[in-house]
């Protein structure tokens, strides 16, 4: 069995790697590039605690192989401040209360940026009662879109209200 | 994992040139079923075949009353393209419906399909839109397609290159999912064409199944009441932790006549 020379592209950063093609992008990102930001929570692709946005879209890192994004932009937690400042979202859950232990947290953050834009992009979702319209981000649009990512402290409520302040305009 | 050779091919004819030299490679679509079956070790393929470097597998046609959706095509692609949203909305609203975004990112219609899950959303909208699998060697209608759970007419080496929708008159999808994975604990697709009303049925049987009773009856009169006392027999249906088969008979009728109000309204 051989090895895969790959080049990621994470947070704009290009990194070769020569990895086993059975390690995760998850692992490639912890292990191999000592980016431990993202989680592993239950490793098969049912908490979301790994998300990462890949081409502007988030993914489970654990259920992808490194192997498979050579060429693709990677964004971790790690890549959403900017000039030293946390990221609008970032911000958020801080002021929001948005966590308890943190484990889930990056990746409710990496998936709630890509939920805004995704939601501007005027994807509707299953608790869009009229797909015709843009959906607005009612506390009930924000908890199905969010259903990828499961938070063991059940911080859900600060969760939300963190989403929708940055949604509305926010205070930064 | 066990260990294995990792091909992204360029073509057509290089995957199937490197599943010919490789009889124990297997294809990978999103490897939303395929790397956690890895990881398991519940197979050990000698060497994977991506097919994200193919997108003529991709996207999406509407035309000559048909909606062709390419094997590699995402579930959130599907659900958020305007053309389906406006042909075939009953087929976007199922594949909005499966797992959670990040899955929808990139688990593929090809790959659902090749898997057959017995609870998985995509062989009921096959089955009950009587599409076709379209493959590297053949065209094979959705009857014939699924044949047990976790089984399909596939045969090795066989690739998905699309699936054929044709565009019915109204179409409804309805399921109970699983509250955690999504995944359909019974759901039920009907569609009313000019040749008549199929009725599938997923989740709640070994494989996807069509019931020939409510289809005759819908054929005549396609509202909700028609099916109300349509019996579905619980002896061939699952029992697992999720449901028994008894509960499961009683979700399909449920489920089938919610299909038809929302194709009512569609
Ligand atoms: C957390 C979670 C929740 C989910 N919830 C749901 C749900 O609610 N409803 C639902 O329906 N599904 C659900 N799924 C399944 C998901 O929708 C995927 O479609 C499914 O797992 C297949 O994944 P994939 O497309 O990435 O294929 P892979 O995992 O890459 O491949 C699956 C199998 O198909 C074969 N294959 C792939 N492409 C082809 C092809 N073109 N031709 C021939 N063979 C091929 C592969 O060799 C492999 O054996 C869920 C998955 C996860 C992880
Ligand atoms: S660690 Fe990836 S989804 Fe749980
Ligand atoms: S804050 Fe602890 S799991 Fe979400």
């Amino acid at each position: 069995m051989h090895n895969e020379n790959v080049a990621l592209t994470v947070n704009g950063r290009r990194h070769a790697l020569d990895l086993d093609p059975r390690v995760t992008l998850l692992d490639a990102l912890r292990e191999n590039l000592g980016m431990t930001g993202t989680k592993k929570g239950c490793d098969q692709g049912q908490c979301g605690a790994c998300t990462v946005i890949v081409n502007g879209q988030r993914i489970n890192s654990c259920l992808t192989l490194a192997v498979m994004h050579a060429g693709d932009e990677i964004t971790t937690i790690e890549g959403l401040e900017e000039d030293g400042n946390l990221h609008p979202m970032q911000a958020a859950f801080v002021r929001h209360d948005g966590l308890q232990c943190g484990y889930c947290t990056p990746g409710q953050i990496c998936s709630a940026v890509a939920l805004l834009a995704e939601h501007k992009a005027g994807w509707p979702s299953y608790a869009t009662a009229d797909v015709a319209t843009a959906p607005v981000l009612t506390d009930g649009e924000i908890a199905e879109r969010m259903s990828g990512n499961v938070c063991r402290c059940s911080a859900y409520s600060n969760i939300v209200s963190a989403i929708r302040d940055v949604a509305e305009g926010g205070r930064i | 994992m066990y260990a294995f050779d990792y091909h992204k091919p360029r073509s057509l004819a290089e995957a199937t040139a490197l599943l010919n030299a490789n009889p124990e490679a297997r294809l990978l679509a999103g490897g939303m079923t395929l790397i956690p079956t890895l990881k398991q070790r519940l197979a050990s393929p000698s060497d994977l075949v991506d097919l994200g470097g193919l997108p003529d597998l991709a996207g999406i046609f509407v035309g000559d009353g048909e909606v062709r959706i390419g094997a590699m095509t995402t579930h959130a692609t599907v659900a958020h393209s305007a053309e389906v949203r406006a042909a075939l909305p009953a087929l976007a609203a199922l594949a909005e419906g499966i797992g959670d975004p990040q899955v929808r990112h990139r688990g593929t219609i090809g790959g659902s399909i090749s898997n057959a899950d017995p609870a998985a959303d995509y062989p009921a909208g096959v089955v009950g839109l009587g599409a076709t699998v379209v493959t590297d060697r053949r065209e094979i209608a959705a009857d014939n397609f699924f044949t047990g759970m976790f089984e399909t007419a596939l045969e090795p080496g066989e690739i998905v290159r699309q699936v054929r929708f044709p565009i019915p008159e109204a179409a409804g999808y309805a399921k109970f999912p699983n509250p955690a994975s999504r995944y359909a604990v019974a759901g039920v697709f009907v569609a009313r064409a000019a040749g008549g009303v199929r009725v599938a049925v997923t989740g709640a049987g070994p494989s996807v199944f069509r019931v020939p009773e409510m289809e005759a009856a819908l054929t005549a009169s396609f509202t909700p009441e028609a099916i109300a006392s349509v019996l579905v027999d619980a002896d061939d249906l699952n029992t697992d932790l999720h449901a028994t088969a008894a509960y499961r008979a009683h979700l399909v009728g449920v489920m089938a006549a919610r299909a038809v109000t929302s194709a009512l309204e569609s």
